[in-house]
């Protein structure tokens, strides 16, 4: 007979406004089965569960991980039950809630129907906002859109070992968003000498300069631990949406807001007169092997 | 008597040699025209600069750095792109008047003379500070929403080169005015040319 010590922790991942991405999203985990198994599901809107949904919008059982997925509508009923009630009973009662995806975390995509009442669960996009302010010690954002189910594997996993996960000051783990975007990028080289892409899907050229790319200053490890353990956006050829920070979703994502033609966001942490200062003189110098196609750079050099 | 630093001497080295290069070009002007100036050996000279080359090249970074401090401190102030264009041309113009030699330097010898310059002081390394702070006074300007959104070049080329249009006639003794009395005129047709539509 099964101690108390090998119970499994019971997990609900509930929906609130959502487009179903960070779902599916982590349907992608490489080791799904073996990292579900540590788990008993209660409730997942694609994954075979073991109560049903009448059971879990009653709100009379707990659960030990509240998994949130999509924008908190606080007028919005799920099963005729307001989402209010649902997501305060699970969250008094786990010992960790989760907010998947950047709309559980600040509002994100859909905060847009109603931008002043609907947010994440302790953010409006970076204000303090949110119907679990009051358990707001027990929150782990992991934003992205969608979320990197590789993340949400970490985070998991440490909450099975029983290991603390620090996050900042928005709540996000600090293993998993203390790197930029921009860290690992295999278009570095281009960055440093400021080689503009030419255009979407090249592999040869920085995004930064005119295809909007946000990576030098978006905190998310997408360039470290790759998507599909295979790739990222920026090394495809498509720019950083910068999806991991309470500002988003931004306005006109594919192209850089400059101002004659000088961008007007330089990255984290570098004073706009060090970068630009830094940018004249890099662009002095015309490297051949970085303005032709790698696959020639031999006869480029 | 204090004893003169090597720091101040480099200075005065800088000072004269200035003078000279503005007044006698580059090519006409020697190390020992220098040295013999400034009151000291040939050979010590070289303590100080290793070349002619060189110095040429140390006096552009020189007045970029001098511009550069001075435009920075005007884009710290609080007040519009307007007043911004105001004080940079008046700081520009002065310069002219007070230290001729700076400006006459920058067009007479470092825009006359590119083959000097092309080992070291490529494209903006040399004039990186103050470039730098004029990205940052349109950068500034666009944003408070003072200044028309265009291709930098386009706006930088309209503000120096008819600063530096100006001076060139005022030192070839053209203009029948003083250059202090353009001022406001020019102030006024860069910042109508640049200003937000």
């Amino acid at each position: 007979m099964p101690s108390n010590q090998d119970k499994k922790p019971t997990l609900v991942w509930f929906q609130g406004l959502t487009c179903n991405g960070n779902t599916h999203s982590f349907l992608n985990h490489p080791n799904l089965e073996q990292l579900l198994s540590k788990f008993e599901i209660f409730h997942h809107p694609s994954l075979r569960s073991t109560k049903s949904f009448n059971d879990i919008t009653s709100c009379e059982i707990p659960c030990d991980i509240f998994i949130f997925e999509g924008t908190y509508d606080p007028l919005m009923k799920r099963n005729g039950i307001l989402l209010e009630k649902i997501v305060n009973h699970y969250a008094k009662n786990a010992k960790h809630i989760i907010a998947a995806g950047s709309c559980a975390s600040f509002g994100g995509m859909f905060k847009a129907s109603a931008p002043e009442r609907n947010s994440g669960l302790i953010f409006n996009e970076e204000s303090s906002f949110g119907p679990l302010l009051k358990h707001k010690e027990k929150v782990i954002n992991l934003s992205g859109c969608p979320i990197h189910p590789e993340w949400l594997g970490y985070t998991l996993g440490m909450i099975v070992a029983k290991r603390e996960i620090e996050v900042d000051e928005l709540h996000r783990p600090i293993e998993l968003y203390s790197n930029l975007a921009h860290h690992g990028c295999t278009r570095n080289e281009y960055f440093e000498w400021k080689v503009d892409a030419s255009d979407f899907g090249e592999k040869e050229g920085c995004l930064y300069y005119k295809q909007g790319c946000r990576a030098p200053m978006t905190h998310a490890s997408c360039n470290k631990i790759l998507w599909n353990e295979v790739n990222s956006k920026t090394r495809v050829g498509t720019p950083c949406f910068g999806c991991t920070e309470p500002d988003f979703p931004r306005q006109n994502l594919f192209s850089t807001k400059t101002n004659m033609s000088i961008p007007v966001d330089v990255p984290l942490g570098i004073s706009k007169r060090s970068y630009l200062t830094l940018t004249g003189i890099a662009k002095t110098f015309k490297i051949d092997r970085l303005e032709g196609k790698l696959i020639d750079y031999k006869t480029t050099r | 008597m204090a004893k003169v630093t090597k720091e101040q001497r480099k200075n005065t080295i800088i000072s004269v040699a200035l003078k000279l290069f503005s007044k006698n070009g580059f090519y006409m002007t020697t190390i020992p025209d220098i040295a013999q100036k400034v009151g000291m050996s040939v050979g010590n000279f070289y303590n100080y600069f290793s070349s002619k080359d060189i110095l040429a090249k140390e006096l552009v970074m020189y007045i970029s750095e001098y511009l550069g401090e001075q435009i920075q401190e005007i884009n710290k102030k609080d007040i519009s792109s307007q007043e911004k264009i105001e004080e940079i041309v008046s700081m520009y113009f002065d310069m002219a008047d007070e230290k001729p030699e700076m400006i006459e330097y920058f067009l007479r010898v470092y825009l006359s003379n590119r083959e000097v310059f092309k080992e070291g002081c490529k494209g903006m390394i040399c004039v990186s500070s103050f470039v730098t702070e004029l990205m940052i006074f349109f950068d500034d300007g666009v944003e408070s929403g003072d200044l028309f959104d265009q291709d930098f070049f386009s706006a930088f080329g309209l503000f120096m080169g008819y600063l530096g249009g100006m001076v060139f006639l005022f030192g070839e003794k053209i203009l029948p005015e003083p250059l202090s009395s353009y001022q406001e005129s020019i102030s006024k047709n860069i910042y109508n040319a640049l200003k937000s539509r």
